[in-house]
Parts: structure tokens; sequence; C-alpha cells
């Protein structure tokens, strides 16, 4: 078991013939997730990477059952592309493209909704399913198969700290980069709720960053519904406000989304925060006995 | 990306939204042109990318022409939070019964643009949301409907009783919306919006910012950019794929990732240093990017050592390294710099650093203490 994806998921990619689509398919197909096809509009009937490419969205899906589509367009086309996927009845749309218009983010929400299609991203580095299902531009192989999820608002930051648990035998089942962009597909809530419902799932490494109150709401949420132990980092504690930290979603503004104010939420949760990184696998251990 | 005042006023104008009669001088000469010989109470108000200018003194009232030449030599180069006011807003002052707030924002929670409006307006809004959260209405737009007309009116009905007046309101909450939605703003705040004693509602001051994102498709936004000197190196190193903000430490970092990038501030911060900016040089491992990044480094004199924190996910360090040992050799510098490579291929990208006599370390709070400690010497 694990959460959105797993052996059985069939991707495309859309852009698949552009430079990273490419790249990355054939680092997915290498990692052994099965990408089934390709768009990119005009280019149907060629193939990439031995995928078959297609013209649209809806031929891939009618051919070949995709159930999840990955995203590498360039921005100001994004937004349209998770369109198309979500009413071609794709249930999981990865957006990876950075730099998306929040109104395009903002536009799209209400067709999710009513299409039933899960999204996560934009401005992500996707998810992972250990040993069974990659999507998106993960390294695979600091990754290790176990019980533990992780949900994360950045990239490099993950990777960090994946590698720290696998180095201290805290395997992963699955591993979802979010995105730092303001608006965005599912967030902390719904992943946390998944991974509560998930049977091989023991514990959860939620990494936040400073900006909105996702982690406040999250905190909340664990304290109602979580009987599962998750600790916490928060990035740019040290950040000053009003400063846009690379990501969209990172800035403190007129007094909220500090850091402070998030680990005081988790602290009232029970989740223990890390200071740095290191401390995240001690502290697991610790909640899960280990 | 902010605008000034006097622009929001001037995007304002184009979408019928009432403002009081004003214009933008850049100097006291302008002033002595545009404004005419009367005995009209005007308002001199300094514009610059900051809040507070009232309380700085950027903001003067004047009886006459006299006055207001007066008050615009005051304001014009003074210094308002280390900015220099360069230009003034010479507008007509307005008597006012009642003021209020009118925002719009985009909403994380809702993934929808949110009107807010309040009943106390021109106070500290924040302060309001802060204490009374319960005298901001907030309303969620409906991205496929826009602000409908009934919405804009149950808005304004909270907010006044006059039919004349809830009109006008509604009429500038929906128009406010369209600019906001046109111009891919990320905050358009009419703070205060005024109800005068002839009862007219008129937008006094305004507020607009926009998500930079978007900028590649709205021209005219960007046309109206100004730059800080700060600004510009920001803006230099998004030309070249680097995220860089100075801050006012003495270590340099140079990082890829951005969530890595603060935490890597975040714990130079925790050991007792202090970051000298938040730089994220992306996923590549390019050298010529890496010249570029130490480049910008270097050019902040502040910097006494300079932290480079690098894990390798897609990118592989030992190509990370090869491209330090390229921008090093171009460099040339007698800053010390301490290195941290890890993840993919990282063994492979230690031995080159060493090989070239870099000090190396391979955990990310080791380089951040030995960035301290050398920092210090």
């Amino acid at each position: 078991m694990s959460i959105l994806i797993n052996k059985d998921t069939k991707v495309i990619v859309q852009g698949i013939t552009g430079r990273d689509g490419a790249f990355h398919t054939s680092k997915m197909k290498a990692y052994g997730t099965n990408i089934v096809g390709g768009i990119s509009p005009g280019k149907g009937g060629s193939e990439v990477e031995g995928v078959p490419v297609f013209n649209t969205v809806e031929d891939a899906v009618k051919a070949t059952g995709a159930n999840a589509s990955v995203i590498f367009v360039p921005a100001p086309f994004a937004g349209d592309a998770i369109l198309e996927a979500s009413y071609a009845g794709v249930d999981l749309v990865v957006c990876i493209t950075e730099g998306v218009p929040v109104q395009d983010m903002i536009k799209v929400t209400p067709v999710l909704k009513q299409n039933n299609t899960k999204l996560i991203g934009a401005n992500c580095p996707g998810l992972i399913t250990t040993d069974e299902c990659l999507i998106g531009i993960l390294p695979g192989g600091i990754f290790k198969k176990g019980n533990i999820g992780l949900i994360s608002r950045s990239g490099t930051l993950t990777y960090e700290v994946v590698n720290m648990l696998s180095e201290s035998g805290l395997g992963q089942t699955t591993c979802v980069g979010i995105g730092g962009d303001a608006v965005s597909g599912l967030y902390f809530k719904d992943l946390l709720e998944m991974y509560e419902a998930d049977p091989e799932t023991k514990g959860v490494v939620l990494i936040g960053e400073i900006g909105g109150d996702a982690e406040e709401q999250a905190a909340q949420f664990i304290k109602d519904n979580m009987t599962k132990p998750v600790v916490a980092f928060i990035a740019g504690q040290s950040a000053p406000p009003g400063k846009r930290m690379g990501h969209a979603g990172a800035i403190i503004s007129s007094g909220s989304g500090t850091a402070e104010e998030k680990i005081k939420a988790f602290n009232a949760a029970g989740v223990p925060v890390a200071k740095e990184p290191g401390e995240i696998p001690g502290l697991m251990k610790m909640k899960l006995g280990l | 990306m902010k605008i000034h005042e006097y622009q929001a006023r001037n995007l304002f104008k184009k979408y019928g939204i009432p403002v009081p009669e004003g214009d933008v001088c850049h100097s006291v000469d302008e002033v002595k042109k545009k404004v005419s010989d009367d005995d009209k109470l005007r308002v001199v108000k300094a514009q610059v990318h900051v809040g507070g200018r009232g309380k700085a003194g950027g903001v003067k009232l004047a009886k006459t022409k006299a006055e207001a030449i007066a008050a615009a030599e005051q304001i014009l180069g003074m210094d308002i939070k280390g900015l220099t006011v360069e230009k003034v807003l010479v507008a007509e002052a307005v008597d006012i019964e009642k003021e209020f707030y009118i925002g719009l924002i985009n909403d994380r929670n809702t993934k929808s643009v949110t009107l807010m409006a309040s009943a106390e307006g021109g106070v500290e809004i924040e302060e309001v949301a802060k204490n009374s959260p319960e005298k901001i209405i907030k309303m969620a737009i409906d991205p496929t409907m826009g602000l409908m007309d009934w919405q804009a009116r149950k808005i304004a009905l909270q907010l006044f009783s006059d039919p004349s007046q809830v009109r006008q309101a509604a009429g500038i909450f929906v128009k406010l919306y369209q600019l906001y939605v046109d111009t891919d703003s990320s905050l358009a705040e009419i703070n205060p919006l005024v109800l005068t004693p002839d009862k007219k509602v008129i937008a006094i001051d305004g507020k607009m910012n926009f998500d930079d994102n978007a900028l590649f498709r709205q021209p005219e936004v960007l046309s109206m950019r100004e730059v800080s000197p700060d600004e510009k190196k920001e803006i230099e190193a998004s030309a070249k794929g680097l995220s860089y903000i100075k801050l006012d430490g003495n270590i340099g970092c140079m990082v890829n990732g951005a969530g890595l990038a603060m935490a890597t501030m975040d714990m130079i911060k925790l050991y007792g240093g202090d970051p000298a900016n938040f730089l994220d040089i992306g996923g590549s491992s390019n050298p010529q990017k890496v010249v570029e990044a130490m480049n910008i480094l270097l050019g902040d004199k502040n910097v006494k050592a300079v932290m480079i924190n690098i894990f390798g996910g897609i990118t592989r360090c030992d190509d990370v390294a090869r491209g330090l040992v390229i921008a090093l050799d171009e460099i040339k510098t007698d800053i010390p710099i301490v290195i941290r490579l890890s993840g993919t291929n990282a063994k492979e990208g230690l031995e080159i650093i060493k090989e070239y006599g870099l000090p190396t370390v391979s955990t990310m709070s080791e380089a951040a203490k030995k960035a301290i400690e050398l920092s210090q010497q």
C-alpha cells in the first residue's frame, strides 16, 4: 500500500518532446514508472524514449487507459495543460512547471473540483512511491522502501531530508512534493488524511515553509484526526518579512505565516518541530518508539 | 511587483473608479507649474514603495499653492525607511464623513480571489484584522463568474444604507475586481474608500501589487516598474536564472533550491552567524552560473566567508564540483569558502574539491559551523 500512486499507475507526459520532458521521461522509465504515452500537439504518431506520442490528452487516455499525467509544458501554457488533462478524465495531474500565474491556478480550481481531478503542484518536484512509481523530477536513488510518509513544500530540502531518513534506516512509503506556490493543488491536510488511512505508513514527516497558514491548518487537522506520529520542520525561520524567497508562497506578509506561529501550532498539536533538518530522523524514531 | 499610489490611481481612473483630482510631480518646479493658484485644500504625498509615509512626515496638507510648494520642497529628497522620495502626488483634499477599507487578494485557502471590506477603514487594517476579525467582511469570488452584481451589492449593503451610496460602492467593487483580473494583480486595496459630506463615494488612497509570474503577459504593468538598487541586483540575478535576495549579514550563501537555501540561512542563524543573502542557483551545474553567483556574492562587501551548500539530486555533485573549480579559477578571491556536497556522486565531487585544495565538509551543519568560524577570523 501507499498513497496516490503505485506500480499499476499508468502515466502520460504532457510536453514530452521538450528538453525537460524527454530527459525526465527517461529517468522515470529507468526508475520503473509505467509511462504509457506522451503528448505534444502536432507530433502525434511519433515516439520519444520509446514512448508513443499523441496530439491530445484525450487521444492518449483513450489509447492507453492512462490515469495520471505529469506536466512539463512552459508556464504560460501550464494552466491549459492542467485543464486538458482534467477534462480528459485523468485522476491525478502532477504539474512540475515553475512560474505559473496565480490567476491561472485560480481558474483551474473549480474545474478540478467539478471533474474530480487531484492536482499536485504546480512548481513542485513531483511524488514517488518507493520501488513502484516515480512521477516528476525527484532523484530516485535516495529513496528507500519503508514506512514513513513525507510531504514537503520544497525540492532539494526534501531530498536532503529523505537522504537523512534513508541513511538512518527510516525508509519511505510515498513522498510528495506539493510545491512552493501560493495557490496549489493537494495540500498538507489532504495528504495527511491519505497517510492516516494508509495501513503501511507508520509516521509522517511534514516540511513546511514560512508564508500562508497551511501548516497551522495541518496542525489543527493532526490534533483532531491523526493517530500516527508527525514530525515537522519549517524552513525560512530567519527570512525577513515581505521578501519572496524563490517560492511565491514563501513570503511573510501582514504579520501572518511566520515560522514562530507555525511552530507554536505544531507544538500545541503534539508535533515536535526539528530545529534543523538533521534532527528529523531522531525525532521520528523517538515518536515511533524505535 | 509593486507600483506607486499615483500609478494605482491612474489605473483606477481608467476603470472608472472615482478618485480626487491630482497629479504626480517629480520636482518643485513641476508643482509650481501644475498646481493652480487657488485656495483649495490639497494633500502632498511622498510616492515611495514603503508603508508608514504619514508617520515619517511624507504626507502634508496645503491650504494654498505656496503651501503646496513648501510641502513638496520638504518631501522631495526626503529619506523614508532608506528610500529617497523622488516624486510627490499633489491631490485635492476631500472632506470625509466616513472611511472604509476595500481589498482584493489571492486567497490560498479558498484558492480564489477574495474581496475584503470593512467599515473600519483608514486605520491600520492589519490591526483590525488581528484584534477584531469579525469587523472584516470576506467574500470568495468564483473565477468563472467573476464578482457578480448581487455579491457586490451584498457587501456594499453592509457598509452603506442609502441606496445611492450602495450603488456607487457596489459599482466600485465590480470595477476594482475587473481591474484586478485584467492586470494579474496579487493585491488591490482602496484604503480609505470614503463617503464625502455631499454623499459621493471616492477612492482616496490605493495600493496595487502584481503577480511576478504573470508579468510576461502584462506589458503595461511592467512598464510601470521602478526598481530600487537592491531590487536591481535581484532582477539582474533572476535574468541569469538565479534567485537572490540581499540581507545584512556577513556569510554569503550559495545553495541549490529555495527550500534548502532558506534552511541554510536558518541554520547559520541557529548557530549564531548571520547570512548575507538568500541565493538559489536552481538545478544547474553550469559553471557559468556558479561564476555569476560568486560574483554577486563577492560583490557584497559585507561578506567575510562563503558557504556553498549543494544537494545533488538530478544534478550530480561531481558536475557541480567541476563547475565550482572552473568558477573559482576564474574568480580568485581571498574570502574563505566552505563547500558542502551531498547526494548523487557526492564522493567524487568532494574528491575534486579536495584536490583543488579547498576545505570540504559532508553535512550542512558542519558547513554552517565552519563558515561561521571563518567569518569571525
